[in-house]
Order: C-alpha cells, then structure tokens, then sequence
C-alpha cells in the first residue's frame, strides 16, 4: 500500500465476525477524552458556582482555585477535537458556516460564549488584584517585574477603580456571571451527550437520558479533579512550607482543610448517586423493552465489555469510592484514593459509551475491539493513540501553573472581595 | 476533463452507429446537451438491486474502486458486496472479504468450511449509498459539508469537510468513511459525474447480470421506475425513518 | 469609571465582531441554502459543478466499438455479450491517446469471480457454468484453452 494512504481506524481496529468494509472504530481515544475533559470543565466550574452564586462560604477556598482550574482546562476540552479531525486546519469552520442542525456545530458558539463568561468572571474576582500588582511592581526594578507589570496592565483592561463602591460592583458582576455561567456549563457538557444521544444509527448512544447523564457525571468528576488538586497542592505547599522552617504564619502552614473538603464531598456523593441511578435506568430500560439490538449490546455489555463496564466502570469506579468516602473516619489520603477511583470511573463511563458504542457492527452481526495504539510510529498512531490522550491529560496543568503565574487562586486568606 | 467522449459522439453522430447497442439512444446527445436535458427535467434518482441476479463477481465494486479514484488496495469502499450462506442450523454467515472487490471464489466464510449439504439458501446482497430522502449523514454535519442536491443525491464538499467523522457515525448503512488520501468523509454519489451526463453510474454499466439499475423516479416512463413502482420491493433498515432510495427485489429477513 | 464592570463585555463583543468580519472573508460567496431546507441543503453552490466535472474513466462499449468493431460483434453474439469490455480491459479513459495499451485482466482468478462453481442453488451464481476450482486445471489460466470473446470456442 501506498505510503500516504491511510485508512483511519485499520491501525486500531480488530474486526470479529462480519462487520461492513466500511466500519472502523472511527471515534478513539480523543473522542473519549473530549467529554471527559469538558466534563471536567463543567463541573469545576460548577463547584465554584456553588460559593458565588448559592454563597455555600465553607467552599470558598476551593472556589477560588476551581473557577481558575476550569479556565486551564477549558482550552483542553477543545484540543481532543483539533487532535481527531482529519483537516485540523479547518476547524474554524463550525464558527464560519455553521450548520445548526449538527450538535456539534453549537460547540464553537458554546465554547466561546462560555469561555468569554469564566474569563470575566475571573477578571471580576481578580481585578483588584490586578490593579494592586500594576501598583506594586511599579518600583520593582528589572526586565521581568516590567514585563510581569505591562501584562497586568493589559489584564486590568484599563480598569483601574478599586474603591470599595467598584469592588462592590465587581463582585456583583461575578456572582452574576457565575449564575448566567451554570446553564452555560451545563450546556456545554450535555449538548456532549446530545452529540451521542442523537445518534439514532447507534443502539448504545441513542437515548434521551445520554445528555442527562452525561451532565451529573461531568459534575461528579469536576469536583473529584478540583478536590484531589486542592488538596494535593495544598498538602504539598504545606510539606514544602514546614520543611522551610516555619517562617509563615501559622495558619499558612494547615494544608487542606477538612471541613472544606467534606462539604465538597457531600455535592460529590449526591451528583454520584444521581449519575449512577440514570445510567442504571438506562441500562435496565434496554434490557427491558429488549429491540432488535438488544441481542447484540446484551453480548457486549455482558459478555465482551462486562470487565470495562460492570467491574472497572461500576464496581471500582463508583460503588468502591462511594463506600470509602461514606464509610465513618474518613482520612485524607482515603479521600484521595475514593476521589481517585471516581476521576477513573468516569473515565471508563467515558470510555464505554465511545469505545462500547463502537464495539459491535452497525449489522449486529460483528463486532470491532479496539487496540489502543501505545507507542506511536505515525502522527495518526501518537494523536489516536495513549501519548496523545497523555498530552491532552497534561495540558489543563501546565496552563494551570502559567495561569496561576498570575492569578494567584491559591492564595489563603484573600481580602474580603 | 481530458477525456475523449464528447469527441467520439461527435464522430459517432457523423460516421457509422451500430444500431444494435443498446445505449445508442444516448449517442445523439452531446454532453451538454445531456446535462441541459437532465437540468431542466425533474429528477429523483433511486436505485433498483435484484439480488436475485446477483452472482457476486465484485466487478461493481472494481469498477467502482477504479472509476471514482478510491485506493484500491484500500478495505474501504463506496459499494460492495455481501454474501449470505443460510445454514439449515439456522445460522447466517455474511462475509464481505475486501467489500467483495476480488469476487466469491471460495465456498469458505472466514476460514470456515461450510458443507453443501447444510445450506437452506445462499446469495449475494451488493450494498451503496442509499440517497436517502432525509439524510440522517447531512442533518448532522456542523459546517455543511454535506448535502442533498435537487436530484436527491448525498454529495459531500472536499474542499469544506473537516473530517470530524459525524456523518459516518451517523449513518445507520455504514456507506461512508474517510478517502484514505483526501482525507475528508466519501460515500458512493451514484457516479455523480457519469449520471448528469445522462451515462450510468460505473457499477451498472460494469454489471453483466442486470443486478443493479439506476432510475429516475419522477419519469413514469423510466423502465426501472416502473419496476420500483409495480413489484414488490423492500428497502434496508426503514426503521429509522432515513427514507433510503436504493430498492431491492428479493431482499431476504436475514440481510443486515 | 463606575462602567469599568462593562469592560469584559466590549472585549468580548470584539472577538465576536472580528469572528464575524473573518467570516465575510473566509465563507464561500456561494455558501448558503440551495436545496430543499437548512437541513438538507446547507452548501457550497459551486460543489455541485464540482462532482460534476469529476473525470469518467469507464466509457462503455459503444466507444470500444469505433475501432474494435469484429471484436464487439463476436462478443456481442456470444453467451458472454453482457460482460462489458472495460470488465477485462480495464477501463478506456486515456484509450487509445495516452494508453496505447491497456493492461487486460487474463488471470484465473478474474474468470473464477463468475465461474468458481459455489453450490448455490438459490442464487444466480448457480446459473453460470463453474468449475470446481481445486480440480478443473489448476495452475493453468482459463484463457490458454477457452476464448474470452467467445467462450463456446476452445484454442488449438
């Protein structure tokens, strides 16, 4: 075969039984980290709407870093689709020509609207800030301070009233934001379920339930994220802090705090319950009315799948965390571990409905295993493949240590704003 | 288009016809002439498979490797054809080795010896783009990339596909996947090219068994319409509502 | 300066602005609706002539006969006259200005795709003569004995 002949999906794609010529797992790796990560977007942003907008104060700390958390992974949930086009170079053209009766051409207008709304939020949260870095650097001497200076005078936006009539507004203006921002956050992610939903051609994705569900365990696995970085960075500032000597105050040296993370737990219980009861239902639903392809997703879900979807994805990823974070004496590094397996669960729930619904032939007679390609000797088999997915699992923190260059979201004991 | 057509039927028109052909009646018309015709004419063009003709020599599916550029060593492909062997336990074995491009000429199914004896009954399903009245492909492309024309075929725009691989989900028939070198979705067009100037798609006109016809639906005249029209014919997969303009005689309850 | 809080805002309608003003220059003139619906003819116009221009490659028999005459007839009055000529010859598009010769298909295995004799009565494979492929000949093409043109006639 010719060397630039690439037939997308044969690389990945192990064919049982009769499957038509045409079929191959077309939707990889990308595609399941696409809702997971806009997941994760929608529920850090969520987990931060909780204190500004219902003023639920004990999840104000966390608040804080999860609204900047979710603008570093905001640009990652867009960077799994650029990765799975086959012509990136046009992946303007959802905002040029876009035809609105695709789910996915709403992702663009979605995705910046909401983008738009996190960054002036964050600007409304942080301008006072800003406006004080502007002031203080000022007299600082050296290339960097004057470079560091210039960027927090373009973040002001030139916007420099910090009297306490002005604060006021700005945080009215966020608390706002934060309101308009939760439809929005939820938009975005179940309009991701809608993408799978309405695929009427797919027995697994087809169901009105898809974008619900999709919703709750985006929230579930938003929060695990923020939870498990708050209190890793914290731990670890606390570690690095003690180590120095002490030379803080105090109440800088506490780490993560407990109550904060408890309350923080009891949102992810009920968004976990709630997830798994609708995928339950759903589930129960199939099996119940038993259509024509019953037959073959009942051999997939329980025979080929029944590791991914009833062990890994049920089984570790929401009953065994569930006990461990309602289970008496809960510790930190139990959270940890629950929130660990959540953040996984969600994962393979991801994985199961993109890589499951892809398992069996549009001819219910066949069935399509995907091998993930694992060391790349193409740009398809590292972008389709588990160094891709790594890069697109890295991302969100890098920017997240750029962004926090600047905003400063892990800060303790803010003044009032 | 450098190709020499227009300069034989003008040659045609002027030196000898051999009356016997069966195409000759398209012989009096120059390109333009045809594409003029077509134009103003109401057209909806639809398709008749007898698989009760269909022998599964994949001719069609070489041909149409060949016509529209597709890779031929490529497994995708924008028609094929199946094979279904029921057994008398029952069971439906299908294959569709390279989508039938190299033909049937072994009784083995995926290495499976299949006694003669046991079979109830055999034969061969060729498959393409259905055209169908609504296109569930085309509902969900974000850029509109992909479109019906006002003769009711599925065309798709490479200049403007960005390869984000919805419509191939989207599609219940499994006709569509990416061009392994223009990289964008591609999907049989019923010759798109060969049938607006009034010649027949490259897979009927390679077929020598009658297996595969193109109609015009809006013509009463057309004879495969009145084909379509007067016997029983069934589609695939109505169920989910697409409307699909390929008809088939004999279509069998085990075809997928 | 109390409508500094509006500031976000101006920045955002910019970016909007400017998507919009891209937009002038990037979409298509002849971008629009031009079938039935949004739904269904959402395109670019000139797409259309585009798939229309695509090159024909198979040009059926009716071409072959301008030179080919005594070969067509015999073919035509013979039991394989439904077999096209470009099915064997290969397709005629550059024939005979640029691709003097064209490369025909003599092999076994392209006789076999009708005559591999699979034992199914309800289907019209049955219908063409077959041979049993691991008995009749093997190793040898058909065509050393038997005549394309006019399968009734054997060589030699």
């Amino acid at each position: 075969m010719n060397e630039d002949v690439i037939v997308h999906g044969v690389e990945w794609t192990v064919k049982e039984l009769f499957v038509y010529p045409n079929e191959f797992i077309y939707w990889s790796i990308q595609i399941v980290m696409y809702p997971y990560m806009t997941g994760l977007v929608a529920g850090a942003f969520v987990l931060s709407s909780l204190y500004h907008v219902f003023g639920k104060k004990e999840l104000k700390e966390i608040a804080q870093f999860s609204l900047v958390f979710s603008l570093a992974l905001l640009p990652v949930a867009a960077l799994p689709l650029l990765l799975h086009l086959q012509q990136p170079l046009r992946a303007m053209e959802p905002l040029l020509t876009p035809h609105f009766t695709s789910a996915i051409a709403a992702f663009g207008i979605v995705f910046t609207a909401y983008g738009l709304i996190v960054l002036s939020e964050i600007w409304f949260v942080y301008r006072q800030y800003f406006v004080e870095q502007v002031y203080a650097l000022k007299s600082e001497p050296g290339f960097a301070n004057t470079l560091k200076r210039s960027v927090y005078r373009v973040l002001t936006i030139g916007a420099y009233d910090v009297s306490a009539g002005a604060v006021k507004v700005d945080k009215k203006a966020a608390k706002i934001l934060a309101a308009i921002g939760i439809p929005v956050a939820c938009f975005l992610h179940g309009y991701a379920g809608f993408i799978f939903g309405s695929v009427k051609a797919n027995a697994l994705w087809m169901s009105p339930l898809m974008p619900v569900i999709f919703i709750m365990s985006a929230v579930v696995s938003g929060i695990a994220l923020c939870m498990l970085t708050y209190i890793i960075i914290m731990e670890w500032q606390a570690f690095w802090q003690r180590r120095r000597g002490g030379a803080l105050a105090a109440s800088e040296i506490k780490g993560a705090e407990v109550d904060v993370i408890s309350s923080a737990t009891r949102y992810l219980l009920g968004f976990l319950v709630a997830a798994i009861s609708l995928e339950l239902l759903d589930l129960i639903f199939r099996g119940y009315t038993a259509m024509k392809s019953w037959d073959i997703l009942r051999s997939v879900m329980y025979g080929k799948d029944f590791m991914n979807i009833f062990v890994l994805q049920y089984t570790l990823g929401n009953l065994v965390p569930f006990v461990l974070l309602i289970l008496p004496g809960r510790t930190m590094k139990r959270t940890v571990l629950a929130l660990l397996l959540v953040l996984f669960g969600v994962f393979m729930m991801r994985w199961n409905v993109v890589i499951g619904g892809q398992a069996f032939s549009l001819s219910f007679s066949g069935y399509m295993h995907y091998e993930i390609p694992i060391i790349p000797h193409s740009m398809e088999t590292f972008k389709e493949g588990l160094f891709g997915a790594l890069t697109v699992i890295a991302t969100p923190f890098v920017l997240f240590w750029v962004i926090n260059q600047f905003v400063p979201s892990l800060r303790r004991n803010v003044e009032e704003n | 288009m450098t190709c020499s057509r227009r300069d034989f039927l003008k040659e045609a028109v002027g030196g000898t016809l051999v009356s016997s052909l069966p195409l000759s009646a398209f012989v009096f018309l120059t390109t333009e002439e045809a594409e003029a015709a077509i134009a103003e004419a109401k057209v909806r063009w639809a398709f008749l498979v007898d698989t009760t003709t269909c022998t599964g020599c994949g001719l069609c599916v070489k041909a149409c490797k060949t016509e529209n550029e597709i890779p031929y060593e490529a497994p995708v492909t924008r028609t094929w054809v199946e094979r279904y062997v029921v057994t008398k336990d029952g069971q439906t074995h299908i294959d569709s080795p390279l989508g039938g491009r190299d033909g049937f000429i072994d009784d083995k199914i995926r290495d499976e010896e299949i006694d003669p004896d046991n079979i109830d009954k055999a034969f061969f399903v060729p498959k393409l783009c259905n055209q169908c009245d609504n296109p569930a492909c085309v509902q969900v492309c974000p850029v509109g990339a992909t479109y019906q024309t006002h003769d009711g075929v599925v065309l798709i725009d490479r200049e403007w596909c960005i390869g984000c691989g919805y419509c191939i989900m989207a599609c219940p028939y499994g006709v569509r996947f990416f061009h392994p070198t223009a990289k964008v979705a591609d999907k049989c067009n019923f010759c798109y090219h060969r049938i607006s100037k009034g010649m027949q798609p490259a897979c009927v006109e390679c077929c020598s068994f009658g297996a595969r016809r193109l109609a015009n639906l809006e013509d009463p005249d057309d004879p495969v319409t009145k084909i379509i029209r007067t016997e029983r014919v069934a589609v695939l997969k109505d169920e989910y509502g697409t409307k699909p303009h390929v008809f088939y005689i004999g279509l069998d309850e085990a075809v997928r | 300066m109390k409508w500094h809080v509006l500031r976000p805002l101006w920045v955002a309608i910019g970016i909007v602005g400017s998507i919009l003003i891209a937009r002038v220059f990037l979409v298509p003139d002849d971008f629009g609706i031009h079938g039935r619906n949004f739904t269904y003819g959402f395109h670019r116009l000139s797409n259309i002539q585009e798939w229309k221009d695509f090159q024909v490659k198979y040009q059926g028999r009716e071409y072959c006969v301008e030179c080919h005459d005594e070969k067509v007839q015999m073919l035509n009055q013979s039991p394989h006259e439904p077999v096209e000529c470009e099915n064997c010859h290969g397709p005629a598009v550059n024939h005979p200005d640029e691709i003097e010769m064209l490369p025909i298909d003599r092999t076994r295995e392209h006789c076999l795709r009708c005559h591999a004799q699979l034992n199914y009565p309800h289907s019209a494979r049955d219908q063409a003569p077959g041979i049993n492929n691991r008995m009749h000949s093997r190793r040898r093409d058909c065509v050393e004995c038997h005549v394309p043109h006019d399968p009734r006639e054997y060589k030699e």
